[in-house]
């Protein structure tokens, strides 16, 4: 009973990169169910989904697309920043990353309250008198947008923990998988956003 | 594989003492082994609740009419039985307790790739079952689906759907958990020498399941997604009102649970093919062949989920692509199942209580198996779809399938885990009055669909009573065979004679360690140069 030593320090970061990518697989397919169910929609209600897709403000769409590719590069480079030993600098691109999120966060209230504001909520009077493939448009436009949504604050969390223990110099230049993951996972956040945008706000 | 080396001055793992005492030395241990006994002991306990409740369902059914319970308790009694076997139990069941304790020993490795990660998809498990199970207790009664809560019905009854279908969605993470740690193991750990062909069966099998249970879960999760806001904000994905399609549902439901029903199936095959050459003594036969088979099940088994709906509305090309794919997958099957039984051919076998369980798996499965068969064609569907027949084919495949599995791994490997033996006489005999029990509570059901006995009635007419008074019976029956059979165990686990580190003389790593195993599996890593299964 004298070893206290147990498994945890087995490191092997090639298995967690790994590990990061299957999980990013599977947050990929549970993003393609609700694109299949997209597409059957689409392909049912062509008109309506046409006409329902006008609503959504291009502008929004586009600036959140922006700041999204944007947030991906920073924490890219804060991955190389701690490969160059600057501690300093990987924390301002983490911070950097957690600040266009929360832009793209402030974006993205805008543009619900805005639709909120004019009725068109899941279950409102509004939207219940408009036609069937309305309904499912903006059914699907608040769950798959939400539900992204949720992804990026749980991406924050992800690269704010990151940060604290870059902060505290558990993270360093020849120990940085969790930094990586973190960032392939902001990086899969980012790549369904590219998925979305089109889906909703440009295809019409 | 390599000599036996037993040196015990380490502290096996059952008394080894870390930072916490008493139950938290369990519950935040990320031992591989204490984490499988976790969910061992879970498992126990769900299965004994829901076990009941099929027999409370049987005894309702031993005479037409209102017996013990009215309409609305059967159908809360066969939603919450079937969520609780289908979703805590036979999904999670072999890779959670056997995968966890076993798949590390067997490749040669001191633990998972991720121990946090494993401590904590059995917390994910504690976690949903708990919520699921609260549908019962609160709210507005509880939940009367069944447990493929089929839209529309999921979200328009009035009962307490939502905890139910939560506690699902979250299962969904503990059992992803399970497979991400699983596969990148099994990349990453495998003792030196240990190439893929020289893995052992059992590991291959939880690497097929592994990638069901990566590339599927999601998906399920998904689907209970859309139910849950369905019912919280009217969504209309579902709802022919608001324009969403209730066959939709279906497809998404099973394009996952058909998947699912081989990640309860192959780690089953899995334990077979390691309880076999043991008793039979002899390599196994056609190696490769169950490896690739195994894969291919994993495989093809994303293409055949139409065959349950058949009877829903699908195009005929649909409907005949489906069943045609449903008769492919039974091959490779078939090919696992004369791969064992060529293994048993001229040897010299060992009889013992694992093994018996492992005879018993391969009648009852060959049963649910040719049922599926039925099934899967078109015309034969029609006629049986949601009688008692289909009841039957999936106990006999899922109970017959992964309950024997479990059963039989857990008699075969009970020595290792607990270091202590059972008593065989009463293994035995729990075993015999459990199969009787078993063969007369679901081959009746067989007759009763095929003479039109829907599934989901808690009443019938007359003409069907006779074959429920028996199969009521053999509920019974079977039920006091568990009884022996678990009460053997749980006692035998503190009175059983010690058991010695290789009691039946087989050759994987697992049982070249003492029993039960030390804190760290191996003192040194094993060099693996031979292949499994090397008896003769
Ligand atoms: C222990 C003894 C068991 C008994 C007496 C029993 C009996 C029953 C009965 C009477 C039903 C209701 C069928 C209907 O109303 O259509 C049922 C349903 C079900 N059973 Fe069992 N069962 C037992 C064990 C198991 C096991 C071990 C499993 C899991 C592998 C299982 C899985 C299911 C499922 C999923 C359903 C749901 C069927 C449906 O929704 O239509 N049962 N069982
Ligand atoms: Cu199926």
């Amino acid at each position: 009973m004298n070893k206290p030593a147990h498994i945890d320090e087995h490191r092997d970061d090639e298995g967690a990169k790994t590990g990061m990518w299957i999980f990013i697989f599977t947050e990929l397919i549970l993003f393609g169910g609700l694109f299949i169910v997209y597409s059957v929609y689409r392909y049912l209600n062509p008109a309506a989904f046409h006409l329902a897709a006008e609503e959504l403000d291009t502008f929004i769409g586009t600036v959140n697309t922006v700041i999204l590719l944007v947030s991906s590069m920073t924490i890219a480079m804060s991955i190389s920043a701690i490969q160059y030993k600057n501690k300093k600098l990987t924390l301002i691109l983490m911070s950097v990353t957690i600040l266009l999120a929360a832009v793209f966060m402030v974006n993205k209230y805008f543009e619900w309250s805005g639709k909120i504001s004019h009725g068109i909520y899941p279950g409102s009077p509004t939207l219940m008198e408009a036609s069937q493939g309305e309904i499912l448009f903006f059914g699907l436009y608040y769950a798959m947008t939400g539900l992204h949504a949720i992804h990026i604050i749980i991406g924050v969390a992800f690269i704010a923990y990151v940060m604290v223990l870059v902060a505290k110099d558990e993270i360093q230049h020849d120990n940085f998988v969790i930094l990586e993951n973190s960032g392939l996972y902001w990086h899969l956040v980012d790549l369904i956003w590219i998925f979305l945008f089109p889906l909703f706000y440009l295809i019409t | 594989m390599s000599d036996t080396v037993i040196q015990n001055h380490e502290p096996n793992y059952l008394e080894y003492k870390g930072r916490y005492k008493g139950i938290f030395a369990w519950i935040f241990s990320t031992d591989h082994k204490r984490i499988g006994l976790l969910y061992l002991y879970s498992m126990l306990v769900l299965f004994s609740i829901a076990a009941i409740l099929g027999l409370l369902m049987k005894i309702e059914l031993i005479a037409p009419g209102r017996t013990i319970m009215d309409a609305q308790t059967y159908n809360s009694f066969f939603t919450l039985h079937g969520i609780t076997m289908i979703f805590l139990i036979v999904v999670p069941g072999l890779p959670a307790v056997f995968g966890n304790f076993f798949l590390p020993l067997m490749i040669g490795a001191k633990d998972v790739a991720f121990p946090k990660l494993n401590l904590l998809s059995w917390w994910i498990y504690i976690l949903g079952a708990a919520i699921a199970l609260s549908a019962q207790f609160f709210g507005d009664g509880p939940p009367d689906t069944g447990w493929t809560f089929y839209a529309p019905y999921s979200f328009r009854t009035g009962t307490n759907m939502l905890p139910a279908v939560t506690g699902a969605f979250i299962l969904g993470f503990s059992s992803i958990a399970t497979g991400i740690n699983f596969i990148v193991t099994m990349h990453r750990m495998r003792a030196p020498g240990m190439d893929w062909m020289k893995m052992p069966l059992f590991p291959w099998a939880l690497y097929g399941t592994s990638w069901i249970q990566v590339l599927a879960t999601p998906i399920v999760g998904v689907t209970l997604l859309m139910i849950v806001l369905e019912r919280t904000m009217q969504i209309g994905f579902f709802d022919p009102a608001l324009g969403g399609d209730p066959i939709l549902y279906q497809h998404l439901f099973w394009i996952y649970s058909h998947p699912a029903v081989y990640i309860m199936i192959l780690p089953a095959m899995g334990v077979i093919s390691e309880i076999i050459p043991t008793f039979a003594r002899k390599t196994i036969f056609g190696y490769k062949a169950i490896v690739i088979s195994t894969l291919a099940i994993a495989f093809v088994g994303y293409f055949v989920w139409g065959h349950h709906m058949f009877t829903s509305g699908m195009s005929g090309t649909a409907l005949y692509t489906f069943s045609i794919l449903t008769f492919l997958v039974a091959i490779p099957s078939a090919i696992k199942i004369f791969n064992w039984v060529a293994t048993l051919h001229k040897a010299s076998i060992d009889i013992q209580t694992p093994f018996l369980w492992a005879l018993c798996f391969l009648f009852v499965f060959m049963i649910g198996g040719l049922s599926g068969m039925v099934l899967g064609a078109l015309s034969a569907n029609v006629h049986l779809h949601d009688t008692a027949f289909v009841v039957a084919h999936f106990h006999f495949i899922v109970f017959g399938g992964t309950g024997y599995a479990f059963f039989g791994a857990l008699h075969y490997w009970y020595p290792k885990m607990f270091g202590r033996m059972y008593d065989k006489g009463w293994a035995n005999i729990g075993l015999a009055i459990f199969f009787t029990g078993f063969n007369t509570l679901y081959l009746p059901m067989f007759y009763l669909g095929m003479i039109g006995m829907p599934r989901r009635y808690y009443d019938y007419v007359e003409e069907f009573h006779g074959p429920n008074i028996v199969s009521s019976f053999g509920a019974m029956l079977m039920i006091s065979g568990l009884v022996i059979i678990i009460t053997n165990l749980v006692r035998s686990a503190r009175k059983g004679e010690i058991a010695e580190a290789d009691p039946w003389k087989s050759k994987t790593l697992e049982w070249t360690v003492a029993s039960p195993p030390p804190l760290e599996n191996f003192a040194e890593i094993p060099v693996v140069t031979k292949r499994p299964y090397d008896y003769e």
